[in-house]
């Protein structure tokens, strides 16, 4: 037992029974259904703003991008271009790998002692699951949010269309007297996010030393996620909602007209709730990644520090004497003196 | 310094595409027709489960009877009040398109909405449509 995920747990759970009750009591449904969304959204944006805006008026007084190879210097040299860019262009190509692909994770490695023929010994393995959990995380994330966009936009686009297909795209059935699953249509992506978001928490668990750096602001946000896509999934398959009638809903919440949906239980409403807190909570944790990734100036500065001076554009114009006046102003007597200068007259 | 304007950009970018719903929908939307009732099934009364069940239900009972009928070459449900339908989803009056004859204000309209597409009209037709 460790304090620091029970706590995010028993925080998802109140919140979960808080939003239940909310959505099951008639006069706190436009409380939780309509007021605490659009507040939800007010916050994150301007959450979102704030703290953007906060990390572009930070200085950047050195260039400290990392290099995970052979500078460009010398002709015969030969330069790793992406992992030590020296133009823009290189920088931009080495940004969309990390945004896309997570290319640092990619390079996640794991130290450990390892018994060969010479005794015990620190070894660094190649680690690469969180790297696959983390790309399956996000993408399915990603899908999961694209697809939601159906309830905002009537007639549906034929992009988010085309989306749904390939998601459910498997068509896993189960069908027996007693559970059924399978209609509507399973989405792969839901699925995969409850399964890499599992395994993200219990690699928190697991692993001693991940263990022990895990705050509860981070188990928190994979308890929230994991809320959400479990009540999503109940939804869908098990207990059913009334989609037509939610969809009424939400054309109204974005809109502008919103209106509650009749005969929508708790469970809704427990979904709407955790992705509002998911929200509100976002500008101010560490789901602040989304944008701080495209600033993270390791990443995303050239590494030409070697050709090209980094003038901190926040120092304020410092007074300099430089040789060059120097010698102008004491020539005369540094040649009375028979020290050598540079220019004589 | 110029990564400023940059990161503005990113940002109006992104509020952009995240309120983009609300901007679409700012002409306000287009408000739900319910499904028509076909006369039939408006004298029939009854479906073959409870009206809120079937809301919900519709599409895993059509798959159970699939599977009954096309498996175990059984035709006939019995509900739990004890009446029988023949299960079939187009053929013949007592189907479900023999009652609900109206597939386009029926069955379509809340599917298009909440863009589902049920794999039903891979193999079945809409005798309507045909003729």
């Amino acid at each position: 037992m460790n304090v620091n995920y029970m706590l995010s747990f028993i925080i998802v759970l109140a919140l979960c029974l808080l939003s239940y009750l909310g959505g099951e009591a008639p006069g706190l449904r436009y409380l939780f259904g309509i007021a605490i969304p659009y507040l939800a959204i007010v916050i994150f944006i301007f959450g979102f703003i704030s703290r953007v805006m906060g990390w572009a008026r930070s200085a950047v007084p050195f260039r400290i991008p990392t290099t995970c190879g052979q500078q460009k210097s010398l002709p015969w040299i030969k330069p790793n271009r992406i992992d030590n860019p020296f133009s823009k262009s290189a920088v931009i190509l080495r940004m969309i790998l990390e945004i896309v692909c997570f290319r640092s994770l990619f390079r996640n490695t794991r130290m450990a002692f390892k018994n060969t023929k010479t005794g015990m010994r620190i070894a660094y393995d190649w680690e690469i699951f969180l790297w696959v959990a983390a790309l399956a995380f996000h993408y399915t994330f990603l899908v999961v949010l694209l697809r939601h966009l159906r309830f905002f936009f009537d007639p549906v686009p034929f992009c988010i269309q085309i989306l749904e297909f390939f998601d459910g795209f498997l068509k896993i059935e189960f069908l027996s007297n007693v559970i059924q699953v399978g209609l509507p249509g399973i989405y792969i992506s839901g699925v995969i996010l409850l399964a890499a978001v599992t395994f993200l928490f219990l690699r928190r668990i697991f692993s001693p030393k991940v263990r022990y750096i895990s705050l509860p602001a981070d188990f928190f946000p994979l308890f929230l996620i994991m809320g959400i896509a479990i009540t999503g999934i109940m939804m869908r398959y098990f207990t059913k909602v009334d989609i037509v009638g939610i969809k009424e809903f939400t054309m109204g919440l974005v809109s502008f007209s919103p209106a509650l949906p009749e005969g929508v239980g708790g469970l809704f409403y427990v979904h709407i709730f955790l992705v509002s807190v998911l929200l509100a909570y976002f500008p101010s944790s560490k789901l602040m990644h989304l944008g701080g990734i495209f600033l993270s100036p390791t990443r995303n500065m050239t590494a030409d520090t070697r050709a090209t001076r980094h003038v901190n554009p926040w120092n304020h114009p410092v007074k300099v004497h430089t040789y060059e006046q120097y010698e102008d102003e004491f020539r005369e007597k540094m040649i009375e003196a028979g020290l050598p200068v540079e220019k004589k007259e | 310094m110029n990564d400023k304007k940059l990161i503005i950009t990113g940002v109006i970018i992104f509020i952009f595409i995240l309120i983009f719903p609300f901007l679409y929908n700012l002409g306000g939307t287009t408000e739900f027709i319910d499904p028509v009732l076909s006369e039939k099934a408006k004298a029939a009364k009854f479906c073959v489960v409870p009206k809120e069940d079937m809301k919900v239900e519709h599409m895993q009972i059509l798959d159970v009877w699939r599977d009954t009928v096309v498996r175990k070459g059984e035709r006939v449900y019995v509900n739990s009040d004890g009446k029988k339908f023949t299960m079939s989803l187009s053929t013949g009056e007592n189907s479900c398109l023999g009652c609900h004859n109206n597939k386009a204000e029926f069955c379509d309209r809340c599917h298009d909405y909440a863009s589902v597409r049920p794999y039903c009209w891979d193999c079945h037709t809409d005798p309507k449509e045909i003729k």
